[in-house]
């Protein structure tokens, strides 16, 4: 093993990631937390009234980012779950544990605003839209996963059982995608498209942008978070 | 390799035969579930020529989950399974062979009794072919789908509900191609599509499923 081999693999064990994770996090939520407050700013008071949705249109600076992030969160998951089961790392596991709780969440969050936002401009809080229903079969795949993890006593096998259950996910997320893509397509049911909203002013951009590095900041230091939480429980 | 596959394949289907009452229990909940719905619904023939693709995929979903709890579990309670992870067959190959007995058990039945079901669904019997070879083709990926679930779920506590749970999602894209071919075989457009769609999963399926479901009875069983 080389020395940077080593330096490379030195925070992969909880006893040394531990107090790394400890200074992290406050961090973290600091940056979370200025970050919010600028992207809300923006989002509520600088960012001008939508000329066709009104003032309903401003849960997309809590919709969009959360969407983002439930997605975004999946991969981070499968990816620390694959390197898991390549290097046969603890704290892998450990990290796609803590990781899965705060994906949920988003992806609740994201459907939750989403029909919000659903029934004054579309006139109905659901629809069967692909994204929709993707986004829906998300949350099953994450609670699946938090389901299996907990439904296993031996954290060794949880985590390798889990990052298994994760890596199949990854792959079938593009297949569920564009299958219900096609099934809506061919239902014709919802014909309200995301796709036809308006171009978007600056400053809602730089509000949409502000909130998701808030929440980008808020999962990081939640996870870090709980994956002291996992190392304390386990005595590693 | 071949041998040692024949001779899985053979001894599964001989447990089936001889514990004749699994089999038929799945079949007829398929049967019980696709009686279900016209009483629940309401037995308008037109209503019933729209849902007849979509219940009877359903339906078929929930009956290949029923029998999969039993795919490894006889097999881990006394010891055999152990034994196929240390044999000198590769575990894909082996776990494959399990796989296809559990389908030809649980999947292939339902193929065949599948034109009885849309016959009392009053479709019209021009789509009998588009849906038995829905079923031919989307069946398998069921079994080979649902038994990395059963891998995983294998001797945990809970371990049928939780089961439905993780396989279920992952269905979603077999249902929807396969009751969709039928449905547009039903507007005239031909299922072709559909049904070329649902061969590239099965073949998919049939080429990373095996060593999925093979490492997730490794992980089940250190």
């Amino acid at each position: 093993m080389t020395a940077a081999g080593t330096r490379w693999f030195w925070y992969a064990s909880p006893q040394t990631f531990y107090p790394l994770a400890g200074k992290m996090a406050p961090a973290f939520a600091i940056a979370a937390v200025v970050l919010a407050a600028a992207g809300l700013w923006v989002g509520l008071f600088v960012a001008p009234t939508d000329a066709q949705q009104g003032e309903a249109y401003r849960i997309i600076f809590i919709h969009v980012p959360a969407a983002w992030m439930s997605m975004f969160i999946y991969v981070v998951m499968a990816g620390w779950a694959a390197l898991g089961l390549a290097f046969n790392t603890r704290l892998s596991g450990m990290m796609a544990t803590a990781l899965a709780p705060t994906g949920a969440l988003f992806t609740f969050i994201a459907l939750w605003t989403g029909s919000l936002w659903g029934k004054p401009t579309w006139g109905t809080y659901w629809v069967w839209d692909a994204r929709l229903t993707s986004e829906l079969i998300l949350l099953f795949l994450y609670l699946g996963f938090m389901a299996l993890q907990a439904a296993i006593d031996d954290p060794r096998r949880a985590d390798r059982a889990g990052a298994l259950l994760a890596i199949v996910g990854v792959i079938n997320v593009p297949i569920i995608y564009f299958s219900v893509k096609w099934w809506n397509t061919l239902h014709q049911g919802a014909s309200v498209s995301l796709k036809s909203a308006p171009t978007m002013a600056a400053t809602m951009f730089a509000g949409m942008i502000l909130m998701a590095l808030a929440f980008w900041m808020y999962a990081i230091a939640v996870t870090l978070a709980r994956v002291r939480c996992i190392i304390a429980e386990r005595g590693a | 390799m071949a041998d040692v596959l024949a001779c899985l394949l053979h001894r599964d289907l001989l447990l089936a035969l001889r514990n004749r009452s699994d089999v038929g229990t799945a079949l007829l909940f398929f049967i019980i579930v696709t009686t279900l719905f016209p009483l629940g619904i309401g037995a308008e023939p037109a209503l019933l020529r729209a849902i007849a693709p979509g219940v009877i995929w359903v339906a078929a979903l929930l009956s290949s989950l029923l029998s999969l709890g039993r795919l490894f579990a006889a097999d881990h309670a006394d010891g055999t399974l152990e034994q196929m992870l240390l044999g000198a067959a590769p575990l894909g190959a082996v776990v494959a062979a399990k796989a296809f007995a559990h389908w030809l058990v649980s999947g292939l039945p339902l193929v065949v009794i599948a034109p009885l079901i849309a016959l009392q669904y009053d479709l019209p019997s021009s789509l009998y072919g588009a849906l038995a070879l829905s079923l031919l083709l989307g069946t398998p990926v069921l079994s080979l789908i649902g038994a990395i679930g059963a891998a995983l779920t294998l001797g945990l506590r809970g371990g049928g509900v939780l089961l439905a749970l993780l396989v279920l999602p992952l269905y979603v894209p077999v249902l929807i191609m396969g009751a969709g071919g039928v449905e547009m075989a039903a507007a005239g457009m031909g299922a072709q599509g559909h049904l070329l769609l649902l061969g590239a999963m099965l073949v998919g399926a049939a080429v990373f499923a095996p060593w999925a479901i093979a490492a997730a009875l490794r992980i089940a069983t250190e």
